[in-house]
């Protein structure tokens, strides 16, 4: 099994503190990786890169369209540039450029989001995305990843870095608990089983993968076998487990720090609708912003925590 | 393609680009000949002069990139790509056609020979920056053009680029405004005014060379002035007539975005023998 331990979840770094350093690790290895940022240096963590690397860092100032498109001339010189910004910025501000100069020319430009959800806490709903899932996939040809902890995010850059094409990286800024063993190989594209299970399939990305894993503990306890996915790679999805999920337990719930209408739910839903049409029920943000809060709670007063995914569970079977 | 520098021979080279332009932009019945047209000898002098390139060898390493951020002035880039013999000029007509390489605005899948895909205005200045940013990492010489619109720089991210450019002096891009006067929907000083625009340049910290645009011993000059610059970008305001060398398009706003009809087609070939 790959998942580190039941229930009680350790904390690991950040998501997007793991982003910074792995960013560093591969940048050593390829000298043809820059980064352009965006006055956000050391909350998006690409200041570690900026120390190691000052000849291949690229301050752009507050200004995301020029970055990205920035990136994109860089890409088509050659470079591997990873063009770094909070999510909530980048995708909307820099949203045309990535339409325009990097995915319909299918370039290779690596765009991470960071502070991505409501999990970023006291900033409040303008720092907050929870639209990138809608954004980011709306993109032809773009790959879009949302590690669970400090091991996938890990193993996300170094894929980003060799695969060739535009990839979206979504990173938290909360610490994250550890889902993984180290050295944990990852197939990307591919949906990652963390548990066996037979009576629903608790689908889950980002943060609330921990939680999925918490709600199959609560399961279990009542006698209810559920799989749970971490569906690391929102797009391309992986169909093929979904639908083996939705034919071998009948039941799925796809729990995401992203709007419900937009993100990993409504994709679920497309490909089961495709494929094995089973009853699924979502755990996300409801068509609306958040609020300023500690992580925690607001995780708790949007109801993205284990007791709702569980609760989720017991509907969608339910409605076998 | 035979370079040249004599400015006898690369006005011929002009005036060939120029009834092409009028013909495929006529064949298509849309398209953008107005400003195809303001451009004509600057991308001349680029391709048949200044830039290092070769069209037996499009994606050589060291080769000058010229991108055309004003997307859609296609026309005047594909009759020089053409010319030039990067494609094939039989062709040309079917400009805008269902399966043609030349598309309504340039798109480098169809292309590859092109440097960027474009047509959304404000983007290709800060492509450009990435490109010569790239070259300069590389410890590589090679140069960087990209042309602009005069309307298309009232896009807020030329200006990010144009301060990202002078702050980390790429030294190796060149930017040019056709600076036609006109846009879309008429005048520029009556959609949104540039002036002072050598001043906003300068401002921000770019070494400016204000030129006629037309005047072919004056464009090679420029790009020559632009390449002993260092520790600065270079811009070129080319004062320019949209629809230039067709006397009845010419600064008529009409023709922006509007393709001459058969008649004026041959009547503007009549002009251009």
């Amino acid at each position: 099994m790959a998942t580190v331990t039941p229930y009680e979840l350790k904390y690991g770094a950040a998501t997007r503190e793991a982003f910074g350093r792995a960013l560093v690790e591969a940048a050593k290895k390829n000298p043809d990786i820059v980064v352009c940022d965006a006055d956000l240096s050391k909350s998006t963590m690409v200041h570690y890169f900026a120390q190691e690397f000052p000849d291949r860092f690229f301050s752009c100032g507050i200004a995301e369209a020029n970055m990205v498109a920035l990136g994109a001339g860089l890409a088509m010189a050659g470079k591997i540039p990873f063009v770094a910004s909070f999510s909530a910025f980048v995708l909307t501000k820099g949203f045309e450029q990535l339409r325009t100069t990097v995915a319909y020319p299918g370039v290779n430009v690596k765009v991470i989001g960071t502070h991505s959800g409501i999990s970023i806490g006291e900033d409040g709903p303008s720092q907050m995305s929870i639209e990138d899932f809608a954004l980011a996939g709306a993109l032809p040809g773009f790959w879009v990843l949302s590690p669970a902890d400090e091991v996938a995010m890990r193993a996300a850059v170094a894929w980003a870095v060799a695969h060739q094409g535009p990839v979206f990286i979504r990173a938290g800024r909360p610490k994250a608990p550890l889902v993984y063993e180290a050295g944990t190989a990852f197939e990307f594209g591919k949906a990652m089983q963390l548990r066996p299970g037979t009576d629903v399939t608790l689908v889950g990305t980002g943060l609330l993968v921990a939680e999925c894993l918490k709600a199959a503990d609560l399961l279990a306890g009542e006698g209810v076998s559920a799989r749970v996915l971490d569906i690391h790679t929102i797009k391309p999805l992986d169909d093929e487990a979904l639908a083996k999920a939705a034919r071998e337990t009948g039941a799925l719930v796809v729990a995401e720090e992203h709007l419900v209408d937009s993100g990993l739910g409504a994709r679920v839903a497309q490909a089961l609708a495709r494929h094995a049409p089973a009853p699924v029920e979502f755990i996300g943000v409801e068509n609306r912003y958040a609020e300023s809060g500690t992580p925690d709670g607001l995780l708790d007063h949007y109801g993205l925590r284990a007791p709702q995914v569980a609760e989720a569970a017991r509907k969608a079977i339910a409605r076998k | 393609m035979q370079k040249t520098s004599s400015p006898e021979e690369l006005a011929r080279v002009a005036k060939q680009i120029r009834r092409h332009i009028v013909e495929m932009t006529g064949a298509a019945k849309s398209g953008h000949p107005g400003g195809s047209l303001s451009a004509v000898e600057i991308v001349t002098v680029l391709y048949w002069d200044v830039m290092n390139h070769d069209p037996a060898k499009p994606k050589k390493a060291d080769r000058d990139r010229f991108i055309l951020s004003k997307g859609h002035a296609a026309p005047v880039l594909y009759a020089a790509m053409a010319e030039a013999g990067y494609t094939p000029v039989e062709t040309l007509k079917t400009l805008r056609r269902l399966g043609s390489i030349y598309q309504g605005h340039p798109d480098i899948r169809y292309i590859p020979s092109l440097e960027a895909s474009t047509g959304s205005l404000g983007q290709g200045l800060s492509l450009a920056l990435g490109m010569g940013a790239a070259a300069r990492l590389n410890g590589e010489t090679w140069r960087t053009y990209v042309m602009l619109g005069d309307g298309e720089i009232q896009e807020g991210q030329i200006w990010e680029a144009a301060m990202f450019g002078s702050y980390h002096k790429i030294d190796n891009v060149v930017a040019i405004v056709d600076y036609n006067k006109l846009q879309l929907d008429g005048f520029v000083k009556d959609i949104m005014e540039l002036e002072p625009l050598t001043g906003k340049w300068r401002a921000f910290g770019w070494h400016v060379i204000e030129l006629d645009g037309h005047d072919i011993p004056a464009v090679q000059a420029a790009f020559a002035e632009a390449a002993a610059t260092k520790g600065k970008p270079t811009v070129l305001i080319a004062h320019t007539v949209k629809g230039k060398g067709v006397s009845f398009m010419e600064n008529n706003p009409k023709f922006h975005g509007v393709p001459p009809t058969a008649d004026e087609v041959e009547l503007a070939l009549k002009e251009l023998a």
